[in-house]
């Protein structure tokens, strides 16, 4: 956490050093109210100067007009420096993972990644935040406190030797017990919210099954569970402020026994009795407010933990700066040589030795189980995942010669899920395509088959799309996506078994639209069904990694094995 | 202190999980909040808190003692300073008393002190007891501090028992409101959970219920305490000087004045920090979800502007608000410490005076220190009952919600059933002006399947809704060999029935357990063979774990076409007698699929089924088909009878079917 936090704050030292000066201020000013009510008492009340006391006090009273001046310009600049180093990181966070590969986004996870984006900052800038202002006081406070103890009295000071070190005692045996403990219940909350979002998503199962009071039960033992743990860190806390408090006010006593004795010897005023107990006051209460940022730490740790995962992690995939000079072939010509792709830390590729040509104007399906390297081979083309071995070249390019923006601007892309982005359906449709026209949006929804739907809403393309698209159904989702791709005008199309949630009739259709209106281009369609592709120019049969096959749709039949099996499986099923 | 739990919901959405302490809730709401009226505020402040009472009545008991033992230690915790107080005038005295020499009296001390001009001295010594020529008496002292020292010692005992027996309090009661709202949801009608979005009714009972519980710990115990605090300190103050009590009195409004002013003033820009944190956490989703579109798409320049943007504009409204709120406790700092200078000097001059002891004036400002901070406490206390008020109201909403119609009293009993159903004129519709099912009649012979088609969204599964209870007819009636299916009890109903629908719902547990999940008894034995007949064993050898291996939350570590062969074998465990399968169009690869189809037409054979049917040769086989078509069902037949008919079965079966290549053999299009 710590490198986290001197990296981003370096552009800040500056003001870190105006803001630890103002805490000195602060808590100097603090101490010196004490030591001024103890002259009061000393030459002021004592002596009967009633000059004197006016005096103080007008000291005293400008000392806490400095003190809360300069409070706030603290609280001015620590919140600003912290909600910038909040601005920064997540900045950095936004574009490092903007550079990643897609296989390296999947290592961590995209909701984990979000989360490290997000609240993860929030909670490191909201350490800084209370860091900035309480971490800095506390140590100044108990340091600054100690000291005016000591010139206020050496021998009674000896005291703090005994109290500072049992607040320490205490706080300590909090840290070893109660952090853990945390923990532990943080846990049982998930549990406990676990058990009913399961129920809330089973619901239909539950009752089906008349389970409702088997779940009861099992939401019994996990509430039980939270319940007895709660328990367990409220009590802890429960000792701990009286405890405190005890120790403190004991203190109190101690001062005033043994401060007794000094006053009594004459070796000491007796104004100072009381800002003795002042320091003490303010020793505790240091104390105290350490421990509060103190059970921000291991949270803000663990995020910053995560973050730095993040920030560590050297994109995979390095940038060209010039262009390889201009593209010689037609721009849709795809080429695989001896492509191998292996997932890292993985024992064996996931894709080993494919060699295979996509051309324009042609319409290719991949075709084999799952697990068998489709959706890897497709990401392989636009360089979302790096082949491990091998080449894949674009219009006759090495994708890594491309710029990989100008390696994009080549596909269209429909990935397996139809994700749609929040705004309107024009801007999806324009996601690619900024300046396209509402004549070439039409267009596109019109092969899509989404015209219908779209012109049926009372704000056509201007209606809203809610997150993820939330608000149209699967199928109408998966059109809109086509309709993205087909805005773009790619040379090349890949859809990744992009028309599962379409009925038949509307599949059917599109499928013809599609043949019609990108003739040029090469279209690369991944495939579960054979039914969907034998009309296809090119098939490649794939099984675990590897191309077992590649041709027509009666070709394949009279020689490849593999897809005489799929093909024998899905009659099978068909006819059982 | 208390700790507080956190929120935690699932969803990537929700806000960021806060770590909260007594007094100072991180966070959502800024470290300052506490001070803040945060942005939801309670509807109906009153109503919530006097429904929410009746829940407390269990603990009444303890509740009393609790506030007897609070209030004694908070009298002991406010005696203290005056106690220690008059340890310092002992001191004091002493001091003095050792200056005038033995022999003198006081009155004759005073007078020569009145003679030399010293008045003020004179006027301080005639308000003390002085024994002149003797210096401070320690066994006084120590008689009066050991008096303290008992004092403070129940004072902090008391304070623990009190924090002890309020943990249990606040505990318990949320632990019988987790289980009041878990038992709610069993009693819901499923149309509430479909009406209600889900992550908002998730919100509800994972998110306000932590943040009711949050509430519950720091206010109850903080309240009492911060209460008895204020009462009792202000009592000792007046007891001192009135005059001074009155002076420390005066920052009550000052506080509350300055609090509520600034927070009025950082009130709107807190609302936009929480507007930009919505959109930049929006923005961050969407496009780290759809990372590959953005790439390909080459939006990822624009993405970035837009992130930075947002980014700037919640760093600058968050700035605001933290500062704006963060004057607050300076203000508080500085307004304490102009209280504490106007004590010291007027309390020194009244001590120079002689009106007051030097013993009292310190009481005195230790007292007017412990007055301001419970008086702080209250006003954020105030503040996160606002909050927890809020939550509350959503929480009570969702147990106001209408109950399930309960079983009749005397039910009908569901034994043995053969698998004979009816419908007899059945109507039911969702929405009051959109007729859905009309009239509808069917007769079901034991062993037939019934094959329901249609494209997405012509509701199939309403029928699945009305079969098994989810949603009651609301004219006709449901027969089940005979009976009634309203007569019966809703478990009767539902037993009689086994479900295998696309969305395979599985929960965090071994194998073994998700299988069982249909039977309530069921030996290790039973469930291999329903994981055998189903096809599902042989995947589950391959695991590491076999039958042991645990799933995780809705079985996401295994696949999609794995999880349907589970949700297959637990309907076989539960043997019904009405089946209702939904064919899964879903991408699930060939060699499962072909294992999904054997089972379901295993599961199938001798039982009665209704099948949501994608398959040609489901659909062909079938005994009956009802077409269904924007909600209604537009035909009824057989095949045959339905391709003679000519009407829309027909252009469907034509459309989808026969234009397929592989002869006869197609099953769908994926």
């Amino acid at each position: 956490m710590t490198s986290l936090l001197i990296q981003y704050l370096k552009p800040h030292k500056w003001v870190l050093v105006l803001i630890s000066f103002l805490l000195l201020v602060q808590v100097v000013s603090n101490l010196y109210l004490p030591n001024l009510n103890a002259d009061i008492i000393n030459q002021g009340v004592i002596t009967g100067d009633i000059g004197y006391i006016l005096k103080s006090g007008a000291i005293m009273l400008g000392i806490s007009l400095i003190l809360g001046i300069s409070a706030i310009t603290a609280v001015y600049f620590s919140a600003r420096t912290s909600m910038r180093l909040g601005r920064d990181i997540r900045a950095d966070v936004f574009r490092r993972v903007q550079s990643l590969s897609l296989a390296q986004m999947h290592e961590i996870g995209v909701p984990s990644l979000i989360t490290r984006n997000t609240n993860d900052v929030q909670q490191i800038q909201q350490l800084v935040m209370t860091g900035l202002t309480m971490m800095i006081l506390a140590p100044i406070t108990a340091v600054g406190a100690i000291l005016m103890a000591v010139r206020e009295d050496a021998q009674l000071s000896l005291l703090l030797v005994v109290i500072v070190p049992m607040m320490l005692l205490v706080i300590g045996w909090m840290v070893v017990k109660a952090i853990p403990l945390f923990q532990v219940m943080q846990i049982k909350i998930d549990r406990v919210n676990q058990v009913l979002r399961e129920n809330l998503t089973g619901i239909r199962v539950v009752r089906a099954f008349n389970r409702t009071h088997s779940e009861e039960a099992r939401f019994d033992i996990a509430n039980d569970d939270l319940t007895d743990t709660s328990l367990k860190v409220n009590r802890i806390f429960a000792l701990i402020l009286p405890v405190l408090l005890l120790i403190m006010n004991l203190s109190s006593v101690a001062v005033l026994w043994f401060g007794g004795h000094l006053v009594a010897a004459g070796s000491m005023p007796i104004g100072n009795l009381t800002a003795f107990l002042a320091y003490i006051a303010q020793i505790l209460f240091s104390v105290m407010m350490a421990v509060m940022t103190l059970m921000m730490v291991p949270r803000a740790a663990a995020s910053s933990d995560r973050i730095n995962q993040v920030l560590n992690t050297a994109p995979s995939i390095t940038e060209v700066d010039h262009s390889a000079g201009p593209v010689g072939e037609s721009a849709g010509r795809v080429e695989l040589r001896s492509v191998q792709y292996q997932y890292p830390g993985a024992l064996d590729p996931v894709l080993h030795t494919i060699s295979v040509t996509f051309e324009p104007g042609t319409t290719n399906a991949i075709i084999g189980g799952t697990g068998s390297g489709k959706t890897t081979l497709i990401n392989l083309l636009p360089r979302l995942l790096e082949a491990t071995a091998g080449q894949v070249l674009i219009a006759g390019q090495d994708v890594r010669q491309m710029p990989q923006e100008e390696l994009w601007a080549h596909f269209g892309l429909v990935p397996q899920k139809a994700f749609l982005f929040s705004g309107t359906i024009a801007s999806n449709l324009r996601f690619g395509r900024p300046e396209a026209t509402e004549s070439q949006m039409w267009r596109a929804l019109e092969i899509a088959q989404a015209a219908d739907f779209v012109r049926a809403l009372p704000e056509g393309l201007a209606s809203t799309v809610d997150q993820g698209g939330a608000n149209f159904s699967g199928g109408q989702r998966q059109r809109l996506a086509i309709a993205r791709a087909l805005v773009r005008e790619p040379a090349i199309y890949i859809f990744d078994d992009s028309f599962s949630a379409l009925d038949y009739a509307t599949d059917s259709r599109l499928r013809a639209a599609l043949r019609q209106h990108v003739a040029d281009a090469t279209v690369i369609i991944v495939a579960q069904r054979i039914s969907s592709i034998t009309n296809a120019d090119q098939i490649v049969v794939m099984d675990f990694g590897a191309v077992v096959g590649v041709g027509t749709h009666e070709a394949l039949l009279a020689d490849c094995q593999t897809y005489r099996e799929i093909a024998d499986s899905q009659a099978e099923v068909a006819a059982s | 202190m208390t700790p507080s739990q956190q929120s935690s919901a699932h969803s990537s959405t929700s806000s960021p999980p806060p770590v909260r302490m007594n007094e100072r809730p991180m966070g959502p709401r800024g470290p300052m909040a506490g001070m803040v009226p945060s942005a939801e505020k309670a509807k109906d402040f009153r109503g919530s808190l006097k429904r929410f009472s009746p829940r407390l009545r269990p603990e009444r008991a303890v509740a009393i003692v609790v506030l007897l033992v609070g209030a004694v230690s908070v009298f002991l915790t406010v005696l203290g300073p005056k106690l220690l107080g008059n340890a310092t005038n002992v001191i004091f005295s002493g001091i003095i008393s050792s200056r005038i020499p033995a022999g003198v009296t006081q009155a004759q001390a005073i007078a020569r002190l009145r003679s030399t001009g010293l008045t003020t001295q004179a006027d301080m010594l005639s308000a003390m007891t002085l024994t002149p020529g003797q210096g401070v008496d320690f066994t006084a002292l120590g008689h009066d501090l050991a008096v303290v020292v008992v004092v403070y010692f129940a004072a902090s005992v008391l304070s623990w028992v009190q924090n002890y027996l309020m943990a249990g309090v606040t505990q318990r009661t949320m632990y019988r409101l987790r289980t009041e709202v878990d038992v709610k949801l069993g009693r819901l009608p499923l149309s509430y959970f479909d009406a209600t979005s889900r992550g908002d009714l998730l919100s509800r009972v994972t998110n306000d219920i932590d943040n009711i519980s949050m509430t519950l710990q720091q206010t109850l115990t903080q309240l009492v305490t911060a209460v008895l605090t204020v009462v009792g300190v202000l009592c000792m103050m007046l007891w001192i000087s009135w005059q001074l009590a009155l002076i420390s009195v005066l920052t009550v409004p000052a506080s509350f004045g300055v609090t509520m002013l600034i927070a009025k003033r950082s009130k709107p820009h807190f609302v936009d920090q929480w507007k930009w944190t919505g959109k930049l956490n929006g923005h961050v989703e969407e496009m780290f979800s759809g990372h590959e579109l953005v790439r390909v798409y080459g939006h990822r320049q624009a993405a970035i502007r837009e992130f930075d943007d947002a980014n700037a504009q919640m760093a600058e409204h968050s700035f605001r608000a933290q500062f704006i709120s963060g004057i607050i406790q300076p203000a508080l700092m500085l307004i304490s410490n102009l209280n504490y200078v106007a004590i010291a000097v007027i309390g020194g001059l009244r001590v120079a005076s002689g009106s007051m002891s030097l013993g009292d004036v310190q009481a005195f400002i230790q007292y007017s220190r412990q007055f301001t901070m419970p008086i702080n406490q209250i006003a954020s206390v105030a503040n996160l009952l606002q909050s927890g008020a809020a939550s509350a109201e959503r929480v009570f909403e969702l147990l106001d919600a209408e109950d399930e119609i309960p079983d009749p009293l005397h039910a009908e009993k569901l034994n043995d059933v053969s698998g004979r159903i009816s419908f007899e004129n059945v109507s039911f519709r969702y929405l009051q002006d959109k007729p859905l099912i009309e009239n509808l009649n069917l007769q079901v012979v034991p062993g037939q399947t019934v094959a329901i088609v249609g494209p997405t969204g012509a509701g199939k599964t309403t029928l699945v809704n009305l079969l098994m209870r989810f949603y009651e007819v609301q004219e006709g009636r449901i027969l089940i060999d005979g009976i009634d299916s309203t007569a019966a009890t809703r478990a009767d109903v539902r037993h009689c029935f086994g479900m295998v629908l696309q969305d395979t719902w599985l929960f965090e547990g071994s194998i073994y357990d998700n299988i069982a999940y249909g039977a309530y008894i069921a030996t290790a034995a039973d469930i291999e063979g329903a994981a055998r007949a189903s096809f599902a064993e042989h995947f589950i050898r391959t695991l590491p774990d076999g039958f042991s291996t645990k799933l995780t939350e809705l079985g996401e570590n295994i696949s999609a076409g794995e999880r349907q062969l589970l949700t297959i074998a637990r309907a076989f465990l539960a043997n019904p007698s009405v089946l209702i399968l939904d064919e899964a169009t879903s991408s699930v690869d060939t060699r499962t699929e072909v294992l999904i189809q054997k089972a379901m037409a295993e599961l199938r054979r001798g039982r009665t089924s209704f099948v949501i049917a994608h398959r040609l040769s489901t659909i062909r086989n079938a005994d009956v088909i009802l077409v269904m078509k924007s909600g209604t069902i537009v035909e009824q037949g057989t095949h045959d009878e339905l391709i003679a008919l000519g009407g829309y079965y027909r252009t469907l079966y034509l459309s989808q079917f026969e234009a397929s290549p592989v002869e006869n053999a197609d099953d769908s299009v994926s």
